[in-house]
Parts: structure tokens; sequence; C-alpha cells
């Protein structure tokens, strides 16, 4: 291997590597502001100036110089010292003294490297250039003044989100960076731009002026509004999240979150159910838990023990999952399904709703096929991977369903579900694409397997998917992209029902017509709530959606920043969450109202505390047992030859920005919605 | 100091349609055939130079996005090369684009004068249009014929060894649309001796 001197330290490096990478290596620090890990290599900044030794008579700059054998570089020499100071000096004769009202205050590369490279006063008199501040949306606020030209945002824009939004006008003192006719930036991921600005010039606009970053306190967990379950560090001041942020995790999110999970967080704190509700002639009143428990037990002693329907929502954690399994099971019943969007599964095969390949292995993938997914809306992180995919491995994507907007080209195979059969006969241009490909994958969503071929879909796909040149003992590249953070979990768990199978709303009402029974949803906003007519409703839920105003009686829980709960991402990761604060008003985890209602009810469920419970979680599934590993197999023991019938596919998300109990809440989701989805200009 | 080429603005006149003309469609594609197939954006060039010509020496808003609709290129693209190079012209300039060099040499020789010359007759500042629409002057920075100084460029022409009469009757023609010689205007031959070629 090839080696450098860093400072009189050796190091052996790999080809290809810049100097600054091996600078890293050897553990010594480069400032920079333009070069990124994940961005192209700009070198606009010249703040990772170093000297090479016997190189050139001036100093280069190591984010763009590539590493050769036996190169001596000096990182703390004086010519780098006067370098850094020089540079340091240039980059802020325009920047503007405003730290004291800026919101990068604080956490802001610029005020760290002026303080540790910089000269301590300023031999600038002439007047600064000012420049007019940009309009680029609801989420993205700027300041213009500010900016050192990094580019940054344009590349993440044009290379990570693959919208060609942002660009720099103009040059030398006139350059100005901007959206064309600042116009709002279309992409799900615009928010990693604010992370990505190394000054005060892009900042969070729903954030602005709310706090400095020491006064909060700082959580890492993950996220949970969507099947990512991306690594996010939550920051609070008291009951408030007044912001999230990506942490960086190479398996799920690399470093980046889409922006309902950045921006939705102002819905945790409106619309909250923090008290028990009971309906009384019609009308929801405030009251307490005994109340509230003991009337519950009466209705389910009425209503018939064994008759209890238990239907879970969105966010629900495998905790409540499980104490809810055991308690129906506890009352004799087992009427529980978590499929509330209908989609199929085959009962005891776990290869038939998880993301089997890994959300890492979509970036060694040459062909994809999409059948009845918006991977930008049902997953803006795992979207940007694909984009990369396109683009560092020339993948080819084909897509079964209706046209979409995604930032990168596709084949159109076919609108409707039929496009299967013909790629099942090899009969398409792109079956030919995807047979031909060394390491294909197939990703099913939601909106394929919604309906009653639901189940002949996923055997066909899995039919194909053994066709595939890469399917062998150690890899599966059948993948099925679940919305919701709970799903995977929940089936893991086996809360389902085969009674639900097909249409879980028809069925149920038929169940609610003959039974009249006592219905728990936990959670669950996603299904009308006429299919409830004649049931006695229980909402254990965080938000007043559109479900709990119909409920007889409202139990408050935490929301996920408010408890420590398990979850499965889509790809069977056990992620486990960190309460970041204390929940709102007298929310209780759902586990222990289940505890306490089988106490009352007589009936022995044994667990005491959270600790039993995760305890029972393993009993049940195995692949709970390691946090943030996945247990994929990859045998398919299901497949099909049988032809699917002419169904055309219609997405099931119609809303990016408000999909959920939490983002349906949130005024920045609203705005949002507004500008970018309805493309109201703003005034 | 103004210069319509040096701004960041896009100039919008409302429902105005930019198509390109029948001849130069055909050079369009021309054009687009020097380059390597993925590699056509690099046409990006040339055609905002032919769509300024069509669009009297300036690029409006509907210009540039016919640019990179031809190019397949995104809006913002286009924009950053135009705003980058002073010579893409932003803003509605008169028939004659007046730019007197005032670099050291011309300015040495008289650059001045010329502008104060230039000034008198457009009736208007720098950088912006006359009323009549006839010019629009404005200074700049060396463009390559110092030995000849001072001298001026005129939309695609240089105007070299002028002084304030040649320059007056210079713009007094151009004003009357009467025609004008190029060049040297001491009969000079390209970067000769005054007194030609073996003095």
């Amino acid at each position: 291997m090839p080696t450098i001197t860093i400072d009189n330290k050796k190091v052996e490096f790999e080809n290809g590597m810049t100097v600054m990478q091996t600078c890293e290596l050897a553990g010594t620090e480069i400032p920079r502001f333009c070069y990124h890990e994940k961005l192209s290599i700009a070198g606009n900044c010249r703040m990772c100036l170093v000297e090479m030794v016997k190189g050139p008579p001036k100093p280069v700059a190591s984010c763009a110089m590539p590493a050769g054998d036996g190169m001596v570089i000096k990182t703390n020499s004086q010519m780098v010292k006067k370098a850094r100071k020089g540079v340091m000096e240039f980059l802020l004769i325009n920047h503007p003294l405003d730290c004291p009202i800026c919101d990068q205050g604080g956490e802001c590369d610029l005020q760290d490297q002026a303080l540790h490279y910089g000269f301590d006063k300023s031999r600038y008199d002439e007047n600064k250039r000012a420049v007019k501040n940009k309009h680029m949306g609801p989420l993205v606020s700027t300041i213009m003044t500010r900016c050192i030209h990094c580019t940054r945002c344009v590349r993440f824009s044009t290379e990570i989100a693959g919208v060609d939004d942002l660009g720099l006008l103009g040059r030398g003192e006139n350059a100005e960076i901007t959206t064309y006719l600042e116009k709002t930036i279309d992409s799900e991921l615009s928010g990693n731009v604010i992370d990505l600005c190394p000054v005060g010039a892009l900042t969070s606009k729903p954030y602005a002026f709310k706090s400095r970053p020491w006064e909060l306190s700082k959580t890492e967990t993950h996220d949970v509004l969507d099947g990512i379950g991306s690594s996010i560090r939550v920051d609070t001041r008291g009951k408030q999240v007044l912001r999230v942020l990506p942490r960086i995790n190479e398996d799920t999110n690399e470093e980046w979150i889409n922006d309902k999970t950045r921006f939705a967080i102002d819905g945790l704190s409106r619309q909250r159910l923090d008290k028990v509700y009971v309906k009384e002639n019609n009308k929801l009143n405030t009251s307490d838990w005994n109340t509230a428990l003991d009337r519950i037990k009466d209705e389910i002693t009425n209503r018939g023990k064994e008759k209890t329907i238990t239907l879970s929502g969105k966010f629900t954690d495998a905790e409540t999952v499980i104490s809810s399994k055991i308690f129906s099971h506890a009352l004799g019943s087992n009427l529980y399904d978590c499929r509330f969007d209908n989609a199929q599964v085959i009962h005891g095969e776990s290869e038939s709703y998880k993301f089997n390949s890994s959300i890492q292995e979509v970036e060694n993938a040459d062909a994809i096929l999409l059948v009845g997914s918006n991977p930008r809306w049902e997953a803006s992180v795992l979207n940007a991977r694909i984009r990369k995919t396109y683009i560092n491995n020339n993948c080819k994507i084909g897509i079964i369903g209706p046209d979409l907007n995604l930032n990168y080209p596709y084949h159109k195979i076919s609108k409707s579900l039929t496009g299967l059969n013909d790629i099942l006969e090899n009969n398409s241009e792109f079956s030919k694409i995807l047979f031909n490909a060394k390491n294909p994958i197939i990703i099913i969503g939601t909106s394929a397997i919604n309906n009653d071929q639901g189940e002949s879909v996923l055997k066909i796909c899995a039919n194909i998917a053994k066709k595939l040149p890469n399917f062998s003992n150690s890899f599966n590249p059948l993948n099925i992209l679940n919305q919701d953070i709970s799903r995977v979990g929940s089936l893991e768990l086996s809360f389902v029902n085969q009674y639900f199978d097909g249409d879980l709303e028809a069925k149920l009402k038929e169940k609610i017509k003959k039974n009249k029974p006592v219905v728990f949803l936990l959670g669950l906003d996603e299904i009308s709530p006429k299919s409830l007519d004649g049931s006695f409703v229980v909402y254990c839920g965080h938000h007043g959606d559109v479900n709990a105003q119909y409920a007889d009686i409202i139990l408050p829980t935490p929301a996920y920043t408010e408890k420590s709960s398990t979850y499965m991402n889509i790809e069977g990761r056990v992620i486990q969450t960190s309460r970041c604060h204390n929940p709102l008003g007298e929310a209780k985890e759902e586990w222990k109202i289940f505890k306490v209602l089988s106490d009352l009810l007589e009936c022995d469920i044994k667990f005491n505390n959270l600790n039993d419970v995760r305890k029972k979680i393993v009993e049940h599934n195995k692949n709970f047992l390691e946090i943030m590993k996945t247990s994929n197999s990859s045998k398919l023991s299901f497949a099909s030859k049988e032809k699917l019938e002419e169904q055309t596919i219609s997405y099931n998300i119609s809303n990016f920005y408000m999909n959920d109990s939490i983002s349906r809440s949130s005024e920045t989701m609203a705005k949002c919605t507004n500008e970018i989805l309805n493309k109201v200009k703003y005034s | 100091m103004k210069h319509p080429g040096m701004t960041n603005k896009v100039y919008n006149i409302p429902n105005d349609i930019f198509e390109w003309s029948e001849d130069n469609f055909k050079r369009v594609s021309k054009i687009i055939q020097k380059y390597p197939t993925s590699r056509q954006q690099s046409a990006v060039i040339p055609l905002l130079d032919l769509a300024q010509r069509q669009n009297s020496g300036w690029l409006s808003k509907t210009s540039i996005e016919k640019v990179a609709e031809t190019l397949s290129m995104s809006y913002i693209r286009v924009l950053e090369v135009a705003t980058f190079y002073s010579m893409f012209i932003l803003e509605p300039i008169g028939e004659n684009f007046v730019q007197i060099c005032r670099t050291t040499p011309c300015w040495l020789r008289g650059s001045d004068k010329l502008v104060k010359v230039a000034r008198e007759i457009s009736n208007a500042k720098l950088g912006e249009t006359s009323k009549d629409k006839k010019f629009t002057v404005v200074e700049v920075e060396c463009l390559g014929a110092c030995c000849n100084a001072p001298m001026v460029q005129i939309n695609d022409d240089y105007y070299e060894d002028l002084d304030e009469s040649t320059f007056k009757k210079i713009l007094t023609d151009l004003k009357n649309n009467k025609s004008i010689s190029k060049g040297s205007q001491i009969g000079r031959q390209a970067s000769h001796h005054e007194r030609g070629k073996d003095a």
C-alpha cells in the first residue's frame, strides 16, 4: 500500500484518496467549508490549504489534491498557518458581524474556525457588500449576506436531492446563491441544506429565533414518520421539541432526513390528547383514568370479552403490540390486525413484508423494478439512495404504476398490474434488462398489494425474484416497501388475523354489525369512522385526529418523543427510540393501560414493567433480540404462476407532507402542502 | 458602475414569447451537432449568443428559458452561465451598445473625453439606454487593442485611434442611420506604426 507522511507521521492509504482523507487517517483535522464527504469536490473555499514538501512553492488545497505515494505533507507549518489566516481574512471581509442575532451562532463552522485559525482583529475599512435575501419556500430561511459561496447547497440539491433548483449566479463580488426566480425548492430533502450550510446563510424557518444550541437537551433517537426509522437527534427544551437533526447512519438514512421528519415536530404540540375523555350524550367530556377504565371494563364484560377487536396504527410500537395481543388472548379474542391499508401478506412468511435485500444493498443494484411504489414519498432517503445508484451504477429503473415525478429517469412498463405477467414471461423490454442485470432488485409498494390480487402480486414477484441471477442462499432481491414504522414489527409479532385478509374495513364492518364489540384503536386514524358504527370505540392515541372525535373513550398516550419504544424498520432492523422529554398531560404508555385493564377484568397477563414487556417481545420473536441488527433470510417458499388480471394501480399517498396524525396537526406541513404541492404563491 | 451584462436579475416582458427564427433553428441543430452526444449541453454558450442576437442584443427571461428547453437543461443552470459572462446582456439595450475602453493605455490617450462625448450625444447616464433607444454606453476594461488607443467597441466592431471629433462623427452618423467605417479612424493597418508598415 502507498504511504504518505503527514506531520512526520507515516500512514498507509488506498489509491484514489485525497490528501485531506489521508490527513484524517493520520488523525489530523483539516479545516474546511466547501468540502463534504457525500458531495462532489468543489475546492473553492481554500480553507483546507496544506504545505507539500518538495511540491509547488505555494500551499495546495488538500480536499482536491490526490494523495501520492511518498508525499510529505505539513499541516501546521508557518506557511499553512499564514495561508489559513489569509483565507479566513478574505472570507470574513464580506461576512456580517451579526453573530449575536444569527441562528447559527454557537454551532457555526465559520465562527469556530475564525476563533481557531483566524486573526483577532479586522484590517478591512471598506463597506461590506449586502445581498438581498432570497425566498426558498416555507422551510429554508435565507440571510444571503452571510453566504461564503461554498456551494454545498447547490451541490446537494443537484447531486443528492436531484432537483436542479439552486444555483450560483454572477461571479466575484456579485456572486449570489438563489433558486430560479426565487421559486420554492421542490424536494422532500430540502431541509438538509440547512445542516450543510457552514454559516448562517440558510437556516430553519420554523426554528428561527427560537433557541440557542446550548439551551437544548439533545437526545439521540429514531424517526418514526416513515418506514426507514432514520437516526435522528431530538433537541428539546422542557416539554417542547424544538428541532430534529439527522445522525449519520450508513445503514439507513446516510446523513439525510426528509422534511416531514425534520419539520412536522410542531405537530407534537398541537391537537394533543392530554386528558382522558369519556363520551356522554354524544359529547366528549374530560374525565379521569379510573372512571374511564371502569367504564371500559363494564363495556368489555357486557359486550363480550372474546368479541373485542384491536387495530393498530401508523406509530404502534412493539411494546404496545405485544401487550395488546397478550391482553386480547387473555380475553379470549384473536381479532386484531395491523394492516389498516389492506396491504396483503402471506401468513407465516416474513419475506412477504420485509425489505429483504437491506437498504444498503440498493446501492449495488444495477436494475430496479418498482411495483406500485412512489419511493420519493414513501421513503425519501431511500429514494436518494436509488438516485445515487442510478448515477454511480448506471442503474436502470422500471416502474409498474402510473407516471411519477421521480428525480431520475425510468422505464414506463405498464400502468396496470398485468405488466408483471409480461415480466415473468420475459416478454417486455424491461424484463430483458432485469434478467440480464448482475444485481437486480424488486421493490413492491403497498399500493400494488392493497387489493384482492395482493397475494398473487407477492407470489408472482417472488417467482420473478427466484429467476433473477443474484437470488441465492444469502441474497434475496424481493423487497416490500412498507410506509409505516409499525408494520414490520407488528407483523413479526403476528399481530394479524386471517379473517381481515382482503378488505379490512368491509370485514370489520361485518363483524361490528354482528357483535357490537369494544374496538381498541391504537392511534389508528386511517380507517373511516363509518366502519366503526355500532361498536364501543376506545381510542388510545396522542392526537385528536380523524377517529378520536368518534371515539367513546379517549385514553391519552405519549407520542414517539415521549417514550422509549421498540420498532422494526422496513428491512427488519430493530430500532429503539429514547424518551426525549416527559409525556404531555396525563398520557400513559399503552402497555400500562392494558396491564390495568387486565387487572380490572381479572385476567392475568404476566408483565409488570417495561422489561417484562420487552422479554415477552423477544419470547414471541427472537429477531427482536439485538438492537440495530437485521435478521433476513432468503428463503422464498411462496411463488405462483397464475396470471394477474387487469388492474390499474393508484398510489395510496396523496400528500407527502400530511400523511399521519402528527404531520396533519403541523402548521409547517400545512404551509408546505400549500406552497410546494398546491403551488400557492407566497406574498 | 452599471452594466446591463453584470446583473443577476432576469428581465421579463409580460406575454413575451421567444421562438427560434427559422434560420436560427437550423443553426441550433448545427451547433448542437458539434458536441458529443452526452455532452450537448456544452452548446449553451453558443446558443445563448444566438438567442441574444435574435432578441436585439439582450437575453430576456423567455429566451433564457428557450435555450434551457432546447438543451433539456434546468433554467437555473442556463441562468448561471448567462449571469457569469458580462457579454450576455440581461436588460433591454439600445440599438448600438457602445463599450468604451477605460484601461490605462486608452485612459492615457483620452478615453475620458470619449465618455464625455458619448454621454453628450446619447444624453443618458453610463449603463442606461438613451431615450431614442439608439445608444447604451458603458465603460469596460481592456478590450485588447491598446496600441490603437483610445478605442471603443460598438456592437460587434472595434473603432480605434479615436479622438473627440472622430468619435462624435461616428455617433452622430449612427444616430442618423448613416454608414460608418470600422477599425482605425486614421487609416492605420492592423497594429502597424501610424506612418505605415515599414516606418
